[in-house]
């Protein structure tokens, strides 16, 4: 401001002398030119200096509320899916009843100009708290490298990747239930790199501790769970984008508990195929747009079977995918379907049915889910959700249950 | 694979010398960027003047181009927000950071109007630093331009004075352009028009026209049936003469809205590509006011 006079005085001392000759009126409007180009040569100053607060260094801040109401024919307690060994996540249906979901909190936010960081906790209805991410990422190595360090979602698959509050049914697919224990999220490093190609070609690797199912905390120097993704997308036209990947996970788990009382430890390694395309009228989501997206998931784990103090040998391979279509009919509304089935495979042990009556059977689970969510504003989903879940051998658990996915806050990131 | 590699290597050598990869988050400034930077320039635009700005997503294809840019040209002030900050992180390319050349923001050098002296999501998705859609202003154009070349200049300085000498050339055609629209707009002064989103702020505040109401109850809430029948008893009282829309928005909210008040409903390209005269900046301008012309008599 007070250049801005100052100028001005100076401005008015230099322009008069250069023209003494001019009259007054046209003296005038020249100055009035000059006071308004320095004026407008101060407004970019003045619009971010409007932006410096002593606010503007915090993080972005946001939180998620969620919960859900549930009803199931099946007591949510006792579930376990057949055939496939116990994960130890988070898997079982939503209780019954009224119930809190995960509140998150989360920060994100450069750290400098070579780092971002970002912290995601978990607020769980049972009153713990979870570190469900704290990472950094490198900002600045370039040539399309990045390296993110910490725990985080695994970049594995598509869905893994995603946060829970954002997923277009309120659990997860089966075989991420059974192969992931829910998600892959582990303390580790990955070091990812971009193709410089119009199609987008993107390789990573990780290697982590191992901290949770399919491994067992190892407790020991070096990785004791490593994975390799690559991911290619691109357009069709203007209408669609797309994306498919591969990725591979090995790990070595070691007294991994199986079954009632026996234990596993070997190798186990997991092959995820998946894919995803969005469409939209001329990429316009607005009115309306339909999702679709599946993932192949396979898996082989050999080694020893320990029951009752009695080693055994091991191998299994086992499958299971999910394919699910979400699809926007108007303005706040959306439908969604999804299938999700389990192959028992081949599962070869020294050890007899009955002493492991959860593993050696030849059942096939799967289950059927519907959805419709209305979405009032970016910032508010509320949904409805019916399955027909056929994941316990002979019994089919019909469930409903209402939810609500509210963030307040800093705006999300809108993560193809 | 090994024809691959040397397809890779051949790639990474031609953009070596090739000219510049801009990345242009908006069509308006692709079309600008290809004003100042000719042959020298490559440009991308990662959408169209059919896609809303606000609800883009990070797809595979916007982060493939990020990761080759040497520049990327936003808007800024926050109207990216869902997106431009993922490619920055996905794209592992260091050059198009928050605070490096490679990024530049439209909103850094013009000021922003309607900056919200308080702020509360109950407002609907407002944005902190005012309203972004601020090339609907031609003067705004006219102090980015500058700041552009400035940018392309000082990122390839061999052609600075290449930038500098088509930045001057355009500002010159600009400047008539501005001034023969300005004429033409005079019957749309004071003129009252409801308008879809906060979008069309700008142009109406340049061309002196006035607001009569929004269809989004809220910005960035859908057009509801409650809010519309407000609006439709508000316009009996104090009429408009016409609902307009950005090429983007839904028709069909508008042309109900239009229908029932008996005004008509006019679509504006809100940017270039919005219609087929839309083609470049130029045309952006002759078209939205030659369309708003037709219903001022």
């Amino acid at each position: 401001m007070q250049c801005r006079w100052l100028c001005a005085v100076a401005l008015a001392t230099v322009t008069s002398a250069a023209t003494a000759q001019q009259d007054p009126q046209s003296e005038l409007e020249q100055l009035k030119r000059r006071v308004e180009q320095l004026e407008k040569q101060q407004a970019p100053a003045r619009t971010t200096g409007a932006n410096a607060g002593t606010n503007a260094f915090n993080p972005d801040v946001s939180v998620i509320l969620q919960g859900t109401a549930a009803r199931s024919s099946q007591n949510p307690d006792d579930h376990q899916i057949t055939g496939f060994a116990p994960t130890g996540g988070d898997v079982s249906p939503p209780r019954r009843g009224f119930s809190l979901g995960e509140s998150e909190l989360v920060i994100a936010s450069n750290i400098d100009p070579y780092f971002r960081g970002q912290l995601v906790a978990a607020l769980t209805p049972d009153d713990t708290v979870e570190v469900e991410e704290a990472f950094f990422q490198t900002l600045a190595l370039g040539k399309g490298f990045t390296l993110k360090g910490g725990r985080f979602l695994s970049s594995i698959g598509y869905q893994n990747g995603i946060h829970q509050h954002a997923w277009d049914f309120q659990d997860a697919p089966l075989p991420y239930k059974a192969f992931l224990g829910g998600r892959l999220d582990d303390d580790a490093v990955q070091l990812k790199w971009v193709a410089p190609t119009d199609l987008l070609v993107e390789l990573g690797a990780e290697a982590g501790r191992g901290r949770a199912f399919p491994a067992t905390d190892p407790s020991r120097n070096g990785a004791g769970l490593w994975t390799l993704y690559g991911h290619v997308g691109g357009d069709i036209g203007e209408s669609t984008a797309w994306r498919a990947g591969l990725s591979y996970l090995h790990a070595s788990p070691t007294e991994r508990p199986m079954d009632v009382g026996a234990t596993f430890t070997g190798t186990s390694s997991l092959w995820i195929a998946d894919f995803i395309a969005k469409w939209a009228p001329n990429g316009n989501a607005s009115v309306t747009n339909l999702k679709v997206q599946g993932e192949y998931f396979r898996r082989n784990e050999n080694g020893d079977l320990t029951f009752a103090g009695t080693p055994g040998g091991y191998d299994s391979r086992q499958s299971g995918w999910y394919a699910q279509t979400v699809y926007q009919f108007m303005p706040r509304w959306r439908v969604g379907y999804r299938y999700d089935r389990l192959s028992h495979g081949t599962l070869s042990s020294s050890l007899s049915a009955a002493q492991l009556p959860l593993l050696l059977t030849d059942y096939n689970p799967s289950r059927n889910t519907l959805m419709v969510d209305w979405t009032l504003s970016e910032f508010s989903r509320f949904r409805l959700q019916v399955a027909a879940d056929k994941s316990r051998a002979g019994i089919t658990d019909n469930q409903v249950l209402l939810q609500y996915v509210l963030s307040l806050g800093a705006h999300g990131a809108h993560t193809f | 694979m090994r024809q691959l590699l040397i397809a890779i290597v051949a790639f990474a050598a031609l953009q070596a010398h090739a000219a510049l990869n801009v990345v242009a988050c908006e069509p308006e400034w692709g079309s600008l960027a290809k004003e100042i930077g000719g042959d020298k320039v490559n440009v991308y635009t990662a959408i169209t003047a059919l896609q809303d700005p606000h609800r883009v997503e990070a797809r595979p294809s916007l982060i493939a181009r990020a990761r080759n840019a040497d520049l990327m040209v936003c808007t800024g002030a926050q109207l990216e927000i869902g997106w431009a900050p993922l490619l920055q992180t996905q794209s592992g390319n260091s050059k198009i950071q928050t605070g490096q050349p490679g990024y530049f923001e439209a909103a850094s050098v013009v000021s922003l109007i309607e900056k919200p002296t308080s702020i509360d999501r109950s407002m609907g998705d407002v944005h902190p630093a005012g309203n972004p859609h601020l090339h609907l202003d031609p003067r705004n154009i006219a102090a980015v331009a500058p700041a552009l070349a400035e940018r392309l200049a000082s990122l390839d300085a061999p052609q600075a004075a290449y930038y500098k000498g088509r930045a001057q050339d355009f500002l010159a055609r600009w400047k008539d352009a501005t001034a023969r629209w300005e004429k033409q707009a005079a019957p749309l002064k004071a003129m009252p028009v409801v308008v879809y989103h906060k979008d069309l702020s700008y142009l109406l505040n340049w061309l002196g026209m006035r607001e009569a109401g929004a269809l989004e109850p809220k910005p960035g809430i859908p057009p509801s049936t409650a809010h519309l029948s407000e609006l439709l008893d508000q316009l009996k009282k104090a009429p408009a003469k016409a609902v307009v829309r950005s090429a983007y928005n839904d028709p069909r909210p508008a042309d109900w809205l239009a229908g029932n008040a008996k005004i008509a409903s006019v679509l504006v390209p809100y940017t270039v590509g919005g219609t087929d005269r839309a083609k470049d900046l130029f045309g952006l301008f002759d078209d939205t006011i030659d369309r708003l012309l037709m219903v001022a008599k």
